[in-house]
């Protein structure tokens, strides 16, 4: 199923303010319904190049993958969609990827990254991440972040030992307790949701989520939701306005309208009437 | 490393490192910071520093523990916070230098790895009168994290400061709203109909813009249409929206 005229994707990356180069990587794939983001750390360029591993390597693999396999199907034997299982596969062997780069190269050394994926079929989306990359979701008048941030202060926050408006004032901001290929194995934390048409989503790195408020955020997508490549745009340059002190990444992708799998010959010629 | 300093009726006592995980105080002799007062308890109080953040929490004592003139259960310390237990004053001096702060805050993203944790030289057992619960990452050690590039601070201009933005306003000239006026006081105002023609003002730090964002026409300033990128206001432009004037200019 061809995706393309069912999102719409803008997106938008950006140095920022303060750093020289850009260590966030974005990719999407739009006829498959994949958007990816991902935050590289590391010293000199490392992680510039543990992000584009990222999404490189998780946009080839799916997509191929994509090809041959429908993401809603579900498999009788584990009863998990093969969605999940394209994910999970792929997300460890990007991580191994990169593992292994850092391991055999020394000037890689350490170098990981947080991850970002959505993707969408069958009026539904699976999202996967890792560390303190987000993804917020505008419906109505409602916007919401999805993800739930692998921090320190995420975790102390679950802890009772933080409110929200006193992890804004925390010391420990930026520590992430997963990352994309540090170790041998990583846990991505996967999730789906429903769709509707109307609704916009949005994939963005620290550079937005610490520099321009959830609120802010929200007014701009509600503002300019009509011009997406404008919000994107809009998003960045609030983020730089505020001290762009990290690199700045958003991706926002609207649902046009909807898109069921097809799920037989009868469900098909339905849909050529819709 | 933060630090407390005590003092008594104004005279300074002591200066306390807060090097350890959890610094505890009271009356007690096994006490970190052991104050020999009978309004003091026991165990009075304790101080849990997470890398740089501490936070404070009363154990049950029986005369309270205040910050800044507030009794407090379990409070996240700040710069200059002033904890008293009777007669005694804790002032907390958070480490960071004034210019230093600001650039640690946004150093790069680091990890934290639970499984490659080397254990705190001394790790006492959570309190069992409810302290709080530290997540085990936090118990990480600043040698445990990877990938440290602490941007190099010097090198780097600061960020520029968001200048004082001075106050706009609109005022409607024609359509059935004329004379109405509205305040410029959010980051993004959007004017126009939806489907229509719709443009938006943004409240930047170099001022304000208009920029087109849906319709087939673009918003008309001073006569003119404007291109597709931002637009900058100056005082008194006239905006042409819909088939609505409207006044853009500063407020006096």
């Amino acid at each position: 199923m061809d995706l393309s005229q069912v999102l719409e994707i803008a997106s938008h990356t950006d140095a920022g303010m303060v750093r020289s180069h850009n260590e966030d990587s974005i990719a999407s794939v739009a006829d498959k319904g994949l958007v990816v983001l991902a935050d590289g750390m590391g010293g000199y360029n490392a992680g510039e190049v543990a992000s584009g591993m990222a999404t490189t390597v998780l946009t080839t693999e799916l997509r191929q993958l994509l090809e041959d396999h429908a993401p809603h199907e579900v498999d009788p034997q584990s009863g998990q969609k093969a969605a999940l299982k394209m994910l999970q596969q792929q997300i460890a062997k990007t991580n191994t990827s990169i593992y292994q780069a850092s391991q055999s190269q020394r000037q890689y050394a350490g170098m990981g990254t947080t991850l970002v994926v959505a993707l969408f079929y069958d009026n539904k989306v699976m999202v996967a991440h890792i560390g303190d990359s987000r993804l917020y979701r505008m419906r109505g008048d409602e916007f919401n972040q999805v993800s739930k941030d692998h921090s320190l202060l995420q975790e102390q926050i679950d802890a009772g030992m933080l409110t929200k408006e006193q992890a804004e004032r925390s010391s420990n901001k930026n520590l992430v307790t997963r990352a994309l290929g540090i170790d041998p194995a990583v846990e991505p934390e996967i999730h789906e949701y429903d769709t509707r048409p109307g609704d916009i989503y949005l994939l963005c790195s620290d550079g937005l989520s610490d520099m321009v408020s959830d609120e802010d955020i929200g007014m701009t997508l509600k503002a300019l939701g009509a011009n997406l490549n404008l919000a994107a745009q809009q998003l960045v340059q609030m983020a730089n306005d505020n001290g762009g002190r990290d690199n700045v990444s958003v991706i926002l992708i609207r649902i046009l309208r909807e898109y069921p799998a097809g799920h037989g010959l009868a469900s098909k010629i339905l849909g050529w009437f819709r | 490393m933060a630090k407390l300093i005590l003092s008594m009726d104004g005279l300074v006592l002591k200066e306390i490192l807060l090097s350890k995980e959890r610094t505890t105080i009271g009356r007690k002799p096994h006490n970190d910071i052991q104050i020999d007062n009978l309004a003091v308890s026991g165990e009075h109080a304790v101080i849990v520093t997470i890398l740089a953040d501490s936070f404070l929490e009363d154990l049950g004592s029986t005369n309270g523990t205040f910050v800044n003139g507030k009794t407090v259960k379990k409070h996240f310390l700040q710069n200059n916070d002033v904890i008293e237990l009777g007669k005694y004053k804790l002032k907390y001096m958070s480490e960071a230098l004034p210019g230093a702060a600001k650039a640690a805050d946004f150093e790069k993203t680091m990890v934290l790895r639970p499984g490659a944790m080397r254990k705190p030289p001394e790790t006492h057992p959570p309190a069992a009168a409810g302290g709080p619960a530290v997540p085990s990452a936090a118990k990480a050690h600043a040698d445990t994290q990877i990938g440290i590039t602490a941007a190099s601070v010097g090198a780097h201009a600061p960020a520029p400061a968001p200048a004082p933005v001075r106050h706009a306003m609109l005022k409607l000239l024609s359509g059935g709203n004329a004379g109405k006026e509205l305040e410029l006081t959010k980051p993004l105002t959007t004017l126009g109909k939806p489907g229509v023609q719709v443009a938006v003002i943004t409240r930047r730090p170099q001022g304000f813009f208009i920029t087109h964002v849906e319709g087939a026409n673009k918003p008309i300033v001073n006569g003119k249409p404007i291109e597709l990128q931002a637009h900058a206001l100056n005082d008194h432009d006239i905006i042409e929206l819909a088939g609505v004037n409207v006044e853009f200019f500063f407020k006096p």
